[in-house]
């Protein structure tokens, strides 16, 4: 499996404060990765850094290198806009814009140029298919998002990043506002999105951690303890602060 | 037991603090009260359909109110016309642009004390300013508000901006959108009550304004069109008032005018309450 993320070395500094240390990690195409650990260890830090959303944060400072497709997204030349095209985001708090549905899915594409109605009726359903939500909304794309549900929003959300057509899409603790039917609604639909897209996931519960990824990532104190296999860092933990983490005894 | 002494004290005290509350209370809705019946009393009457359309000449002795009406149409789309883009876009570039906290901050504290100088104070720089290069006429006068009315908007809108929240900001550039697309999408759409209110808000401030008018947009009394009428002197209806009744002794027309002003005052802030509660409701569904 290719790697389609490569990092290297990489230190992020708040101001002064140092928030993650000297991170390697490479994470594999069309695969469910899951960043886990204790608040403020770092981990939606990380994730931020992957598509420069971190940019919008005055005084922060990122060293090393982060590679997507091999290119590292933080040299000058990058153009930050076409780099959130390629990878998309879904929040921890559903947040679609104050307009309709259709409107709302249609924004990435419109931002990017496309403008011809049938073009992006096309678009509109593909992303709202793909996010399991067609079927609920078909009949009143033209409703404000804002009237849904909070399982649904997020699932509005998805269909929004969707319709850029992202290669990856970084979910930050995308569960963490929902019920648990609307959980794992979403959990469902990550597992189907992986077939096409790269999913890297910051969770607080291990469980979701367990059942939904292919690969685990331990953050402690910013610094990545340990990466593998899920299935190997919840059952033979090579760290010690790994094991104690999983099994409960602090966190 | 319970002191009772005391608390008969207390008791006596607390009638008493009532009591002068109630009095305060009491004058201020009189006073507000009076005031807008003495003037309706005396100006109501005097409204005539005659007064409103025509226009006045000395050679008939007959007094009408047009022009003064159309002056102030006028002046008050001139000045909106020019403060609003550059007061929102400044509100703009204070809140979304700008990354020096402390000059925002010596901006913002400049704009409230701007809007708290007596408007004479305008008129006297825009006269030395505008009608001074340009001559004594509406524009002038337009120009003159436009620096009254700047902190008003600009502050009104900051407000609206600040409360459009962060997430719709984070959503939009998650999907790789710039900033302007940002701005224009998703940020100003959501702060169109605070323009709005700061639109109500300068045009009841325009149509009260006197001082800053007698010196530098003039007392004609002239039917012109629009473009004719702003590079022309023109009174509007306070300016008017203000002749009418101090030069000319007509206080039946300046009460009428006042009469005017005033409807059109509690209207105005009629609305401003209409359009904030408005979207109070909407945000908050």
């Amino acid at each position: 499996m290719n790697n389609i993320v490569t990092v290297k070395d990489m230190n992020l500094w708040y101001g002064d404060h140092q928030a993650l240390h000297d991170i390697k990690i490479e994470i594999p195409e069309k695969s469910i990765t899951a960043f886990i650990g204790p608040s403020g260890c770092g981990k939606s830090t990380f994730l931020k850094s992957l598509n420069r959303m971190n940019d919008l944060i005055p005084d922060v400072k990122i060293t090393g290198d982060i590679c997507y497709e091999g290119k590292d997204i933080y040299q000058k030349d990058v153009d930050v806009n076409s780099l959130r095209k390629e990878i998309g985001m879904v929040f921890q708090k559903p947040n679609p814009f104050p307009m309709s549905i259709y409107d709302n899915v249609a924004y990435g594409p419109r931002t990017h140029g496309i403008t011809n109605k049938a073009q992006l009726d096309e678009i509109v359903e593909q992303a709202l298919r793909d996010a399991a939500l067609w079927d609920e909304v078909k009949d009143r794309l033209k409703k404000n998002a804002l009237s849904m549900s909070g399982g649904q929003q997020q699932r509005l959300c998805i269909a929004r990043a969707l319709a850029v057509q992202p290669k990856i899409l970084l979910m930050d603790e995308p569960t963490s506002a929902l019920d648990p039917i609307s959980t794992s609604r979403i959990e469902e639909l990550v597992m189907q999105l992986k077939e096409k897209y790269t999913i890297v996931m910051v969770t607080h519960n291990m469980q979701q951690a367990v059942r939904v990824s292919d690969y685990t990532a331990f953050f402690l104190l910013g610094e990545l303890v340990e990466f593998g296999k899920t299935d190997d860092i919840f059952s033979v933990p090579k760290d010690k602060r790994t094991e104690d983490y999983i099994t409960g005894r602090f966190g | 037991m319970l002191n009772e002494s005391l608390s008969k004290k207390r008791k006596t005290y607390e009638l008493v603090m009532k009591g002068l509350m109630y009095v305060a209370v009491f004058s201020t809705a009189a006073l507000a009260l009076f005031l807008l019946i003495y003037v309706l009393v005396k100006g109501i009457p005097n409204i005539s359909w005659e007064l409103l359309t025509t226009s006045p000449s000395y050679i008939s002795q007959k007094i009408g109110i047009l022009p003064d009406i159309l002056n102030t149409i006028y002046i008050v789309i001139a000045t909106l016309v020019i403060v609003l883009p550059l007061g929102v876009g400044a509100a703009i570039y204070l809140t979304e642009y700008a990354t020096n906290k402390k000059i925002v901050a010596i901006i913002e504290y400049a704009a409230e004390t701007l809007s708290g100088i007596p408007s004479i104070i305008y008129g006297l720089v825009g006269m030395l300013l505008f009608s001074n290069n340009m001559g004594t006429c509406l524009m002038a006068g337009a120009l003159t508000l436009v620096i009254m009315n700047l902190p008003t908007i600009m502050r009104t809108t900051q407000e609206s901006l600040k409360t459009v929240p962060q997430s719709y900001r984070e959503g939009a550039f998650g999907l790789g959108a710039g900033k302007w697309r940002v701005i224009r999408t998703v940020v100003l759409p959501g702060c169109v009550d605070g323009v709005i209110t700061g639109c109500i808000l300068s045009v009841g401030r325009i149509l009260g304004e006197s001082a800053a008018l007698l010196f530098t947009a003039g007392f004609a009394h002239a039917l012109n069109g629009f473009v004719q009428g702003l590079s022309s002197p023109g009174a509007t209806l306070t300016v008017a008032l203000y002749v009418y009744a101090k030069e000319q002794g007509e206080f039946g027309v300046a009460f009428a005018i006042a009469s005017i002003l005033m409807v059109l005052t509690v209207v105005i802030n009629f609305a401003a309450n209409l359009v904030q509660k408005h979207f109070a409701k909407r945000r908050s569904s």
